[in-house]
């Protein structure tokens, strides 16, 4: 390929004296300040740029902006890779690094091109097909190597990413002459206006074309330049490098300012604020997208050296480049003649425009334009020879069966198929389309909701006309007026389909998934006829550039093969993002410990100190136990069991949900919700209440004491307080609104000290606390105020772990204070701190269940044992319409009984189901906890077994993965059955 | 993501909120069959196009409302309190 640099004045975006040096696949290369990566690769003459998906095909650079199907690189290496980065929207830089992608060992030399001469053994569709014996999963790994293109970083991203939030009378999308008037015409009837542009510059195309030699000259309207200005005057909000790629409900609009594009891992750099997500919520939007141009299809048009005829316009102009020496346009559109012309102009040599259209499809207007240029009508391309750059070129006339017609020199074909609004967001926002048949492209059909389109992507291409419609708009729209129906047209005639008829060689529809002509044709053939199917058959448009050069055509085509109009195959489903978005810029600052930001204890150092290992329970972060220098988790946690057991231990239970329900119907309240009836709980007593949901299934427990008339004091689990309180709330609001309750969730307002042990109260009074809490004095479940130091406490005498056991609860801000007076007194009651794990074993040893762990989402109250409060409760409550269904009282459901290994030593896992031979077979339960019993000296576990409470004492067998374990049926709970312990 | 019209606090991201479903609902009575319980349990109506719905401004004020939302363009219709009749 011989593109190659103009001379000044062309390239109105460069800076030519600021030479800039970058790297490609190691070769270092030389550019100018203003160049894209694909601007400066295409001044160096580098035509090769990579290799295709599939087929590993040569590949160059096909257009010149958000659209490229093939220009893909990595950028840079280690944390800051960027990975399938469009060359032709990448800003130049000093010691830029780009790769090529899909290629190996080079883009020169690809291993991978061999898939090329097994190309008919991979048209669409081929997985369903072929690589199924003897098992898809032997090919399966091969394949999937081979899937993708770029190669993505292995390590965290050092880069930031923000979000913001913004409000607008008036969004304006699109930075040229029909968003800009749009913006002016708003911010003038006094709309707070908000404009975007996805590059640098405002203005569109006339940013750079002004200038340039043999540019088109604007007709009355103003220039853009006067626009800017006068945007900037009104108060437009301008923000560049701001791409909108999604309109979501309610007129959010979200869109992705570019700060950093590089990123900042280069050499030394610390990570730099690299993407800022916009979130704009505007009254009205309107969108000045612009179009795409369409390619031609003809065998061959995947080649180096092919590109679109606008984008080779942008390349001279802007960028000072040119495709080729000797250049041939393949059109179907009028505007193809006046791309020539000014190609011309800025000294490309174009030798040839051929026209796919008869003479009579071709407007009067367009003239032959420079004395050089031959125009061939009727005709096409047949053959394009050159593999990795284009030689020569043969055309066939449009009639003809492949009569070849003549062999043109040619290093360079520009393809100008005509042009494709871009609807992408006014579809997201619901709006319809139609089908324009004499320039073959879909519109807009009327304004969508809440959004309406301008310019180009409206169907409006007379300049005029176009800038004229937007100002109506935008004053219109400000003014929360009904939006002004558009003047489409201006575009010229162009045919739907542009591949001529009986021509052989492959013709590329989608130049990123090689997807062919045949391949659209198969897919008719074995009946995908639906434009979604034909999507996800062949994948054509499920690309990075999703179809943006490659939709359309596809269409066309599927409605050529099945006899319809492109209308009638209409278009797939346009979703957000309109283009690639990064995972950092949708994750913003919810990374690493903000991803899911734990609860810490109050007095969380304290317990550091005690040489706690944390771990994360539900939200919490929480001590699983205090290893001792080289002790394991393991042996910690039966210590620690062990001297709760024997002596005292202090358990930090704050995270324990704790609930104040307050009113005059309280009592009556909580009878609704709980299983058992709290209205006769005397003041100062407590009880053990279950919470069911209207299914009947058990979802919460805790204890409910009563402080006073009006006023009870709820524990829940600390998982469940969020939900229950919501729930209460739920009921309060919804449903039984005449009664007078409130509810205060307090969890993080007391902490909560948890001593307990046979020592529990000799320590607590050595530590000074009041005797009225001795047990003597307190009975096991009531609940009695106290002070300490003047501090106010809620003691609890309740107990999970079995033994004599106090909760303090104490205001948040003092729990350091209680943990400090007990921990003075702790080594002459051999007292320890205990965590989660020794809880655990604790609890187990006594059958008390653990929500979640024990129970599941079929788990009723009778499952539990807890049957009996049932039948006795007078009132009503949640769940109880679900007890009385038939499932409720069928015989063999699973119950909770208590579990030994039948040799007394080996540990019953967790999840092992309970059968009477190994799977595959009916299961009759399951183990939900087990844990070695330091006390005992053997495992102890719970599990569920159907007809279990009938069972006690029966041999079962424990499969778990591929091994079995005889147990028994214990009698539980395995220490202190009569609960001596507790009510000492 | 919606904006929810909150009728303490104002339109708000749907965020802030959690849809508690179909509204006005009533609970049979306890003496009614299984199927009946079932049904109010299990199933509920998929309208396209004008649905009544309880929504809570959860990560706000706490308040349960009705809404009226078109379930196809997500249009909100009205506004009024969880106690309150349905509007015409």
């Amino acid at each position: 390929m011989t593109s190659h640099r103009l001379p000044a004045p062309s390239g109105t975006c460069l800076d030519r004296s600021a030479d800039v040096s970058f790297e490609f696949n190691g070769r270092t290369l030389q550019g100018f300040a203003g160049d894209t990566l694909a601007s400066a690769l295409l001044a160096n003459g580098v035509g090769l740029v990579g290799r295709s998906f599939k087929l590993h095909r040569p590949r160059g650079i096909f257009s010149c902006g958000i659209e490229e199907p093939t220009g893909l690189v990595d950028l840079g290496e280690g944390a800051a890779r960027s990975v399938n980065v469009r060359a032709t929207l990448v800003e130049l830089q000093q010691n830029l690094r780009a790769v090529s992608v899909n290629c190996w060992p080079s883009v020169s030399f690809d291993v991978g091109a061999i898939s090329g001469a097994f190309s008919a053994l991979l048209p669409a569709g081929f997985y369903y097909k072929t690589f199924k014996w003897p098992s898809w999963h032997l090919f399966e790994p091969a394949i999937r190597r081979m899937a993708g293109l770029g190669r993505a970083a292995s390590e965290p991203d050092p880069d930031r990413y923000e979000e913001i939030a913004a409000d607008a009378d008036v969004l304006v999308i699109g930075g040229g002459p029909a968003g800009l008037a749009a913006a002016v015409s708003a911010a003038q009837a006094g709309a707070a206006t908000l404009l975007l542009t996805s590059g640098s510059k405002f203005g569109g195309s006339e940013s750079w074309r002004a200038a340039s030699p043999g540019a088109a000259v604007p007709g009355d309207a103003p220039p853009v330049s006067e626009l800017i200005a006068s945007a900037g005057r009104l108060g437009v909000r301008l923000l560049n490098r701001t791409l909108a790629f999604g309109v979501y409900d309610h007129n959010l609009v979200c869109a992705r300012e570019s700060l950093h594009p590089l990123g900042g891992a280069r050499a030394g750099d610390r990570g730099v604020l690299r993407e800022r997500l916009w979130k704009i919520r505007a009254r009205s939007i309107i969108v000045a997208a612009g179009a795409f141009e369409r390619p031609m299809i003809f065998p061959g048009n995947d080649r180096p050296a092919v590109m679109l005829a606008g984008a080779a316009l942008k390349y001279a102009h802007a960028f000072g480049v040119a495709p080729g020496h000797r250049v041939v346009i393949a059109a179907n559109s009028d505007s193809a003649y006046r791309v020539a012309e000014s190609l011309c102009g800025a000294g490309v040599n174009v030798t040839a425009l051929i026209d796919r259209r008869a003479a009579a499809d071709i407007a009067a207007s367009v003239s032959g334009g420079a004395a050089k240029l031959r125009v061939i009508r009727d005709a096409g391309i047949v053959k394009v020879s050159g593999s990795r750059a284009v030689r020569s070129c043969t055309i066939g006339g449009a009639a003809g069966a492949g009569a070849r017609y003549e062999h043109l020199d040619c290093d360079a074909i520009l393809s100008a198929g005509g042009h494709a609004p871009a609807v992408h967001l006014h579809s997201q926002a619901g709006g319809k389309l139609r089908w324009l048949s004499e320039s073959a492209m879909f519109v807009p059909d009327g304004a969508a909701r809440g959004l309406a389109s301008v310019g180009a992507c409206a169907g409006v291409f007379a300049r005029e006309a176009a800038l004229d419609h937007a100002a109506r708009v935008g004053a219109a729209l400000a003014r929360g007026l009904a939006c002004p129906e558009a003047a489409v047209g201006g575009a010229g005639r162009s045919l739907a389909a542009t591949h001529l008829p009986n021509v052989s060689g492959k013709q590329f529809v989608d130049l990123q998934n090689d997807v062919t002509l045949s391949d659209v044709r198969l897919a008719a053939q074995e009946n995908y006829r639906s434009v979604e199917h034909l999507k996800r058959y062949t994948t054509t448009g499920m690309g990075t550039d999703q179809g943006k050069t490659s939709n359309i055509n596809a269409l066309v085509l599927m409605g050529e093969y099945t006899g319809r109009e492109p209308a009638e195959v209409g278009t797939t489903k346009f979703r957000p993002p309109f283009a690639p978005v990064t995972l950092g810029l949708i994750a913003g600052r919810r990374t690493g410990a903000l991803y899911r930001p734990l609860k810490r204890l109050p007095d969380e150092s304290w317990h550091r100190a005690r040489g706690a290992l944390f771990e994360q329970f539900g939200n919490w972060r929480r001590p699983a136990a205090y290893p001792l220098p080289g002790e394991s988790l393991e042996d910690a946690a039966q210590r620690e069991a062990l001297a709760v057991r024997q002596s005292a231990g202090l358990l930090d239970g704050s995270p324990l949900g704790k609930l104040e329900v307050f009113g005059a119907d309280a009592a009556l309240f909580l009878d609704l919700m709980y299983l058992g009836t709290m209205s006769t709980l005397p003041i100062g007593q407590a009880r053990y209440g279950i919470l069911l949901n209207e299914n009947g299934i058990v979802v919460d427990d805790g204890i409910v004491a009563r402080l006073g008339e009006q006023h009870y004091w709820i524990n829940t689990t600390s998982a469940g307080v969020e939900r229950t309180a919501a729930a209460f709330e739920e009921w309060l609001q919804c449903e039984y609104t005449n009664l007078k309750v409130l509810i205060t969730p307090v969890t993080s307002r007391w902490a909560n000290v948890t001593v307990a042990g046979p020592k529990a109260w000799e320590w607590l009074a050595a530590a000074g606390f009041d005797s009225l809490l001795a047990p003597l004095s307190m009975p096991h479940m009531t609940l009695r105020g106290a002070r300490l130091d003047g501090v106010p406490l809620r003691v609890l005498r309740a107990s999970f772990s079995g033994e004599l056991g106090y909760e303090i609860n104490v205001p948040a801000e003092h729990a350091g204070d209680v943990l400090a007076r007990l921990w003075a007194h702790a080594e002459r009651f051999a007292a320890v701190p205990y965590g989660i794990e020794a809880l655990e074993i604790l609890r187990t040893e006594k059958g008390f269940i653990h929500i979640g762990t024990d129970t599941d989402g079929t788990t009723l109250p009778g499952d539990i044992g807890l049957a009996r409060g049932v039948d006795r409760k007078r009132a009503n409550f949640v769940g109880r319409r679900s007890l009385l269904r038939p499932a409720a009282r069928d015989p063999s459901r699973f119950q909770l009984v208590s579990l030994s290994p039948a040799d007394g030593r080996t540990r019953l896992p967790v999840g092992g189901q309970i059968a009477a031979a190994p799977p595959p077979t009916q299961t009759e339960g399951h183990v939900t906890s087990s844990y070695m019993s330091p006390e005992l000296r053997a495992p102890v576990a719970l599990g569920m077994l159907s007809r279990g409470f009938q069972r006690v004492g029966e041999r079962v067998q424990v499969h778990h993965l591929g091994a079995t374990i005889e147990a028994v049926v214990a009698q539980g709970p395995f220490i202190d059955p009569k609960g001596e312990r507790l009510r000492g | 993501m919606m904006q929810i019209p909150c009728i303490r606090c104002g339109a708000r991201d749907e965020h802030e909120f959690i849809c508690g479903g179909t509204s006005h609902i009533a609970r049979p009575a306890l003496e009614q069959d299984d199927v009946v319980w079932g049904e109010y349990l299990f199933f509920r109506d998929n309208p396209k196009g004008r649905h009544l719905e309880r929504w809570r401004h959860v990560y706000g004020c706490g308040l349960w409302f009705n809404l009226v939302r078109d379930t196809v363009t997500h249009e909100v219709l009205a506004v009024y309190a969880i106690t309150a009749a349905p509007p015409p």
